[in-house]
């Protein structure tokens, strides 16, 4: 390539009209995603949109259209398009910031749209002692020169970096971007050759289960955690409208057998450990119960699992039980009703509420009883070591935003000279985005100043 | 007294001030606009007592939660933010014919909240996805950007019909509107200040779905429309800013941007499915 070609393809990469056709073509064919259903069987596509339209979407990945060849060469070409722009221009804005502003002359503050000349009858040294206490009483910090010609000239700036900001903005887009990159299954499979590095998994536990594995969401393949996870209960809180209010799943973590970690997970109260997250997503019931039973005043404890309908014995407290009705809503069983009969008299017949301890007096003894309809929970488990960056990335996008927006690079000048027995002063301000605010500033301080 | 009553009166009120504010304009007359500020403010002062006393009432059916939870909450919530945003563009750039063209849409929102029979204004308590402190972040920055966006687009409206009237010859130079250069420098502040917190309402919902779901971004219908939106506004203020658009241009892209934001807010809702459904009803 000569060195025009090279300027002229760098050129077109640090322009805008290039970022604005990309913002364009990004906001629009991210639209197609949103109408043709993503991830979904490839006959789906056939039977929806007929056979030549759906090779066609299989031609382009529009069945996976954000992360296709096309769209994440887009992508990358905003990113490129990003980081030349920036590169592009921040020696400017690097030089405008280094440049030497007590070397501005007369001349050149006579020039500013913000300007006022003030004769004043005090002396310099007393004129620059009420400039500098005016300077302070408004928050700005000022920095004297004397020239030449043996005059003085005050110089005071606030929020210079606010230049900065812009690029804030296109730097935190880059680092999401990477965040994102990062904490790519797809990447640490494709590119790093280690599918343990960043994962989307999920594992159902039934109660009491261990796993030291989850299945990867899409690729169907387990992926070992390096630790093991036990469930050791689900609960189902109901509303009393029978909304549900609360699913929570009692967990341990284990190391080499070793409980290390006994915590619950909630919906968005997820579990934290060595870098994984596990968040409850689902669950199963199962169509049995565990029944747990003390007989008193013996003391003697039984825990049993039984299927509805199923006469159980418990020779040791004396009784028969079993389940000979449920209520339920769908798969989830509300209450159910308990038969038990220690051979005395009539048997014992009652409904009685998932989870809530019951007391049932018998010729034989009192029977504390509490039942538990059996669960597996669904958790999904992720591990996203980019998601830090992606966080740092946002974090900075709305400082850069503020700082862009809604800060500005102001500079005041006063150049103060001899004139007789008073002296001659200009006073100048610039600022580089909202000027009128900074104008009503600049007239404010001016005022006091001629009024002093 | 229940919220749903004050909520009522404060949809009167911002019916009457839009009543008010485009008497002003139509009769170039001060004073109507002057009952206009009033209303809006009374309005606006209900609204928000309404917004406090339905959380107090959320209380009586689950353990409480701020309103912000179903499409009747945010829409409400969405016509306070308009309203309050537009009180504060009044006091600050003291324009108050931009009243006729941003209460309007206030009350639209209040009016349509409460008698669309698709929208459900009962309290329900709060599904555990929805139980999380991010619902408060998240919904509070998007809906000050949406309030942004709907001023904005009003705004732009009254640009290019202000513009059309002077081309036409019109002899109607009406003090109570701004200078289109004025209105111009205000939709570009309203631009940014909504991208500002659309980008804060689109980062604490990132944030939250890597919270309840474990992944920040799937692109969701709902997601990927508030990145189109978001795109939009990026691809309007680099216009202004390094193109030097202005005046007509803009006033469409802040139209067309807020139809946008509509159908971030609605269509996704009411035509596409995904995991942003609670809105829904």
């Amino acid at each position: 390539m000569t060195t025009k070609q090279k300027n002229s393809l760098i050129d077109f990469l640090a322009s805008v009209q290039l970022a604005l056709f990309l913002l364009f073509l990004l906001s629009t064919t991210a639209i197609i995603g949103t109408l043709i259903p993503q991830h979904a069987q490839p006959v789906l596509y056939s039977q929806q949109y007929g056979p030549a339209a759906a090779r066609f979407i299989q031609l382009l990945d529009i069945d996976d259209m954000y992360n296709s060849w096309w769209f994440l060469s887009l992508l990358t070409l905003f990113a490129i398009n990003l980081i030349v722009c920036s590169a592009d221009r921040l020696p400017r804005v690097i030089r405008l910031l280094k440049r030497d502003n007590l070397a501005t002359t007369r001349e050149q503050l006579e020039r500013f749209s913000l300007q006022r000349a003030i004769d004043s009858p005090l002396p310099c040294d007393e004129q620059l002692g009420q400039l500098r206490s005016i300077f302070k009483e408004h928050g700005w910090k000022a920095q004297e020169r004397h020239t030449e010609s043996g005059a003085v000239l005050l110089f005071a700036q606030k929020t210079p970096w606010s230049r900065f900001g812009v690029y804030l903005v296109h730097a935190s887009i880059l680092i999401i971007l990477v965040g994102a990159v990062v904490g790519s299954p797809a990447f640490a499979r494709k590119v790093l050759k280690n599918s343990d590095f960043a994962y989307k998994g999920f594992v159902m536990l039934p109660e009491r289960a261990f796993t030291d594995h989850v299945i990867a969401i899409r690729q169907n393949q387990p992926i070992n955690l390096g630790f093991m996870l036990r469930c050791d209960q689900f609960h189902i809180e109901f509303y009393d409208n029978g909304m549900p209010k609360t699913y929570r799943s009692q967990v341990t973590v284990l190391e080499q057998g070793q409980e290390v970690l006994r915590t619950e997970i909630e919906v968005n109260k997820p579990l934290r450990y060595k870098g994984v997250t596990f968040y409850q997503s689902s669950y199963q019931p199962y169509q049995n119960y565990e029944i747990q039973l003390k007989k008193q005043p013996d003391g003697v404890t039984s825990t049993q699992i039984i299927p509805p309908a199923q006469e159980t014995l418990w020779e040791a407290g004396g009784i028969s039980y079993g389940i000979i009705n449920r209520e339920r809503q769908g798969e989830i069983t509300r209450r159910v009703k308990l038969w038990l009969h220690d051979g005395e008299g009539e048997a014992s017949q009652l409904w009685v509420e998932m989870g809530k301890e019951v007391v049932i007096e018998r010729p034989s003894g009192q029977y504390l009883l509490n039942i538990k309809q059996m669960y597996a929970t669904g958790l999904q488990a992720a591990k996203d070591p980019g998601v830090w960056l992606v966080y740092l990335g946002c974090l900075l996008m709305l400082v850069g935003l503020f700082a862009a927006f809604f800060l500005s690079h102001r500079k005041l000048f006063a150049h103060v000279q001899e004139k007789g027995p008073g002296c001659r002063l200009l006073f100048a301000g610039t600022a580089n985005k909202n000027k009128v605010q900074f104008g009503h500033v600049f007239t404010r301080m001016a005022d006091k100043l001629e009024q002093r | 007294m229940d919220s749903s009553l004050l909520f009522g009166f404060s949809m009167i009120a911002y019916i009457l001030a839009s009543a008010m504010y485009l008497a002003g304009l139509l009769f170039k007359a001060p004073r109507f606009n002057l009952a206009g500020t009033c209303l809006t403010i009374g309005g606006v002062a209900m609204h928000s007592l309404a917004t406090l006393l339905r959380w107090q009432e959320t209380h009586q059916v689950g353990s409480g939660h701020a309103p912000l939870t179903n499409m009747y909450e945010s829409l409400v919530f969405f016509a306070l933010c308009t309203a309050l945003l537009y009180l504060f563009l009044e006091y600050r750039y003291k324009m108050r014919g931009l009243g006729a063209f941003i209460l309007p849409i206030a009350a639209l929102i209040m009016a349509y909240a409460s008698f669309s029979p698709r929208i459900d204004d009962s309290i329900k308590p709060l599904i555990p996805a929805l139980q999380s402190n991010w619902l408060i972040a998240h919904v509070v920055t998007c809906f000050i950007g949406y309030g942004a966006f709907a001023i904005a687009g009003a705004l732009g409206l009254m640009y290019l019909l202000k513009k059309r009237g002077t081309q036409q010859g019109e002899q109607r130079e009406n003090g109570l509107l701004p200078s289109l250069t004025s209105i111009d420098e205000l939709i570009y502040k309203t631009l940014i200040f909504g991208f500002l917190w659309l980008s804060a309402g689109i980062i604490t919902g990132a944030i939250w779905a890597n919270e309840a779901w474990g992944t920040y971004w799937s692109w969701d219908p709902k997601e990927t429309w508030s990145i189109i939106t978001w795109f939009l506004y990026a691809l309007t203020l680099h216009a202004r800013f390094t193109r030097g658009w202005s005046g007509t241009r803009i006033a469409w892209l802040s139209l067309v941007g807020f139809a946008t934001v509509l159908f971030t807010y609605f269509g996704v809702n009411f035509f596409l499915s995904g995991l942003h459904s609670y809105g829904a009803s």
